[in-house]
């Protein structure tokens, strides 16, 4: 039965509920504020990827001869900065959580709209002193900012940057108290805990980590910057401080914040794989409260950042064991989704072909990370590119693809229209080869002894040094393509239907894109997460049960 | 720069560092059976359970408890083995032995400097004997460095501060010359800060030793130091001084005037002269009336202060210098 024949554009929606600009500056408008953000941190990503680039092209030689040594520090610093605090961090939860969170709840938007929209400013606020920093001559110190190098030595633009992390660091507090109480608060009716998406809890979970780990690193980067200016010796061993006390103060929240950039993407990777497989997730509960273990045991891990650092080898060993078992939830969601493939109905579209390189990348990037918690091991790799390749691996080849697969899938709702499908999945084969060809030499750079942060380095460390380049060139390609199609489709994209895949989940309950109050009546849940009942009931059930309401 | 013994892996070249591949082995052996076991899997699904109508809708399927709890036990079991094996790695690298031929190590902005016993001083460069322990006694003058050689599998970070000197040890057991990096950070020419360390045999080292001009061992440059900076007015070896008795000190337990015991280590001696009010001997007036040297002495006059009262450790006098056991 098809009561639509054709797809058709709603008359009324989002996006043109109202023009002007006054009317997307002040919005309080989740959806719009959410595609605010990707405006945001798409132009924060093409500037770390500049960097990125220059970085690569001066590898291509094992002499430091592209650009000075002081340059090519301040590179790598903001590379790591931007795409860490600009990008990465604020990218699913800001973007995608936005967007999505309300319409997955059955809410009209999130609890606190205004404040929403005050997280973008702040976010653009941090950023604004962020680009001060990168004009007005950048800032060397690494992201990782260690003192008595930064808060002594560096005479580079050091408190304009932790300034800039710090006020963003608010958007993201903010960002993750608002999707808390939403997800508490604002449920429809029957929407319980367990029948939440787990992009929610994946969502939930990450908002835990925003809410109490930022402000402690906010409070560290006050300290470096009050350390440089006034001299107050919490750091610098001159006056009496002590340098690894900084390590423990970063990295209690700088462990936890590489969760914040995964754990979205996992929440993302299980949506994919239960649309595209037509199942439910194989162990829902065990796949939800996962997300929760890492957000909690995330907390007490970050001495593993510091085995060399000269801290005590008992505390060592209390950091390595943790660390082994914070691998274990991310390999219980890893089993669950392939079982989820088993005796499914499988598509190979866009989303699930990103899904498919989170799967096996984040599985290499998270076995490597076994090597890294290995204390014997660590002393040899750790502060080499084997550490590099090992983060990229989850960041790049985990965060990243499950954000575009999210994008892709996605996009329908938020745009109303199709992305060109062939465009799509060569897009994703060339980031999937370009991505594997760029770092995986760097974990055998790593091993025969490469460090990281080196401008110029041996003579045999060149030819992998060279496939990394190159593999980086074509990883280039892979995410401009997307930038372009994704732009065209919103003028010649097809049509999307309400629920195009088709996907189980409120969010597909609407149109295409969704009226500004998300829901023309107030869905109720009945069914369990995932369920698929028949193929008519999931693409046209809320669209019938809106547009002909029972009598 | 001589071929590894495998490819992509750094020669082995010390005690240690066949038993850090050996681990690594088998990490990467259990890697590639993962990977392949979960990319093979996904592989293998995608072609068998394919959509082969646009509006076909699978049969669902049940989760199992068994299995949910068996791919977490398990995989627990494998990491916990894992764990027990690099702490004893750790613990095997990290502690550095008693008996040893003491290295002492400045780390700057951006060298490495060494110093052998007998006075010999090397820039970059380190030369030591082959299959003898070496005991590396190291500090930062300014800000962290890390003295990592990759084929000794070997990796410190220098911190600097008072009271701080990082411990560390190797064997070296392949003749050789063998990078090292800064493996830490530390501003412009982060990447220069490199060097070698070149493994002589017995006789090629003892030959390197005479060849070099040695200005006079570390502890006899310590003793000229002691007397130019009058410390020998206060610490007299009759204690008849206003400060305590340094004969015999090194290695010996001191109890402080706040009930406190310590060990009078390499680092207790570098924190009593850059801050002495930070440990007062029991029997001595609080605040102490023995100035701070801060900023009068660099890290490397520290190093032969230490290397001095190190060798009047055993009261009988200047002796050469070998270390008594002190922890990490």
């Amino acid at each position: 039965m098809n009561p639509t024949n054709t797809a058709v554009y709603p008359k009324r929606h989002y996006l043109n509920v109202n023009y002007g600009i006054k009317s997307w500056l002040l919005t309080t408008d989740h959806k719009r504020i959410a595609l605010l953000y990707l405006l945001s941190i798409t132009f924060f990503f093409f500037v770390g990827g500049f960097f990125a680039t220059l970085i690569r092209l001066e590898l291509l030689t094992p002499k430091g001869d592209l650009v000075s040594s002081e340059t090519y520090n301040k590179l790598f610093s903001m590379h790591g900065i931007i795409m860490i605090f600009f990008f990465l961090i604020p990218s699913i939860p800001a973007v995608l959580g936005n967007f999505l969170i309300p319409l997955m709840v059955g809410a009209k938007d999130v609890a606190f709209p205004r404040l929403n929209l005050t997280s973008w400013y702040l976010f653009n606020l941090g950023g604004l002193f962020m680009l001060y920093a990168v004009i007005n001559g950048g800032v060397d110190t690494g992201w990782t900012f260690y003192p008595p190098y930064s808060s002594n030595f560096s005479n580079t633009n050091v408190a304009a940057t932790v300034i800039g992390i710090f006020i963003a660091g608010f958007s993201s507090i903010l960002t993750g108290l608002n999707f808390i109480v939403t997800i508490h608060s604002m449920r429809a009716p029957g929407m319980t805990w367990f029948r939440l998406p787990l992009f929610a809890w994946g969502i939930y979970a990450t908002s835990l980590i925003q809410v109490l780990g930022t402000p402690v690193l906010a409070i560290t980067l006050l300290l470096v910057a009050a350390e440089r200016l006034l001299h107050i010796g919490v750091f610098d061993p001159t006056y009496g401080g002590d340098p690894v006390l900084f390590q423990h103060l970063f990295w209690f929240y700088s462990h936890p914040a590489v969760y914040i950039m995964v754990l979205p993407s996992m929440g993302v990777v299980s949506e994919l794989v239960a649309t595209f497989t037509r199942h439910e997730i194989y162990g829902y509960k065990f796949v939800a409260f996962s997300s929760v273990a890492i957000a909690v045991l995330g907390f007490l891990v970050w001495g593993h950042h510091m085995f060399v650092s000269g801290q005590s080898t008992y505390a060592s060993m209390v950091f390595s064991f943790l660390s082994y078992a914070v691998a274990i939830p991310s390999a219980v969601k890893v089993f669950n989704w392939t079982a989820t493939l088993h005796k499914g109905s499988v598509s190979y579209q866009t989303p699930m072909l990103y899904a498919f390189g989170f799967v096996g990348l984040f599985t290499i990037g998270g076995m490597t990370g076994l090597f890294l918690a290995a204390l014997g091991i660590d002393i040899h790799v750790t502060d080499t590119y084997f550490v590099v390749a090992h983060f990229h691996y989850i960041m790049v080849g985990g965060a990243v693809m499950g954000y575009l697969g999210g994008i892709h899938y996605w996009w329908p709702k938020i745009s109303g229209r199709l992305y060109p499908e062939g465009w799509a999945r060569l897009s994703a084969l060339i980031v999937f080869v370009g991505f594997n060809l760029t770092f995986f030499p760097q974990f055998l750079l790593g091993y025969m002894g490469m460090p990281r942060r080196y401008h110029a380095y041996p003579d045999e460390f060149q030819v992998l040094n060279v496939m990394s380049t190159a593999g980086a060139s074509i990883l280039a390609i892979g995410y401009v393509l997307p930038m372009v199609y994704l732009i065209w489709s919103m003028r010649y994209g097809p049509i999307a239907e309400w629920n195009p895949w088709p996907a189980t989940g409120l969010e597909w309950q609407t149109s295409s894109p969704p009226p500004p109050e998300n829901f023309e009546v107030t869905p109720v849940v009945t069914r369990k997460p995932y369920e698929f009942p028949s193929i008519d009931e999931v693409r046209y059930g809320g669209q019938l049960r809106t547009q002909e309401p029972a009598v | 720069m001589k071929r590894s013994a495998f490819p992509f892996m750094p020669e082995e070249a010390s005690s240690v560092s066949g038993h850090v591949d050996a681990l690594f082995i088998f990490l990467v052996v259990l890697t590639i059976i993962i990977a392949v076991g979960i990319f093979g899997m996904e592989i293998y699904y995608f072609i068998k359970y394919r959509r082969r109508a646009v509006d076909e809708v699978p049969t669902t399927i049940r989760t199992s408890l068994r299995l949910e709890v068996a791919w977490t036990l398990i995989p627990f079991v494998i990491t916990m083995i894992i764990f027990v094996w690099g702490a004893r790695l750790y613990f095997e690298i990290y502690h550095s032995p008693t008996e040893a031929m003491d290295i002492y190590v400045t780390a700057k902005q951006w060298m490495w400097r060494f110093q052998h016993p007998g006075g010999q001083r090397e820039i970059n460069e380190l030369h030591v004997p082959l299959d003898r322990k070496v005991k590396l006694i190291m500090a930062s003058e300014d800000v962290i460095h890390s003295f990592f050689v990759p084929a000794f599998r070997i990796k410190y970070d220098v911190v600097p501060g008072q009271g701080r000197y990082t411990l560390g040890w190797f064997q070296a057991v392949k003749p050789g010359r063998y990078h090292l990096f800064c493996a830490e950070y530390c501003g412009t020419n982060h990447s220069l800060m490199g060097g070698w360390i070149v493994v002589l045999n017995r006789t090629d080292f003892q030959a390197w030793l005479s060849g070099g001009g040695s200005e006079g061992s570390l502890s006899s440059k310590g003793e000229k130091l002691f007397q130019q900076l009058a410390c020998n007015t206060c610490h007299r070896s009759d204690a008849q001084g206003r400060g305590p008795v340094l004969q015999g000190l090194y290695g010996s337990s001191v109890v402080l005037d706040n009930g406190e015991t310590v060990l009078a280590d390499e680092s207790y001696i570098h924190e009593s002269i850059l801050n002495p009010q930070a440990k007062v001997v029991a029997g001595f007036q609080r605040p102490s009336i023995m100035p701070t040297f801060r900023g009068l002495i660099d890290e490397e006059q520290l190093l032969q202060l230490v290397a001095y009262i190190k060798s009047i450790g055993s009261g009988q006098g200047a002796v050469e210098v070998t270390t008594s056991g002190t922890a990490p």
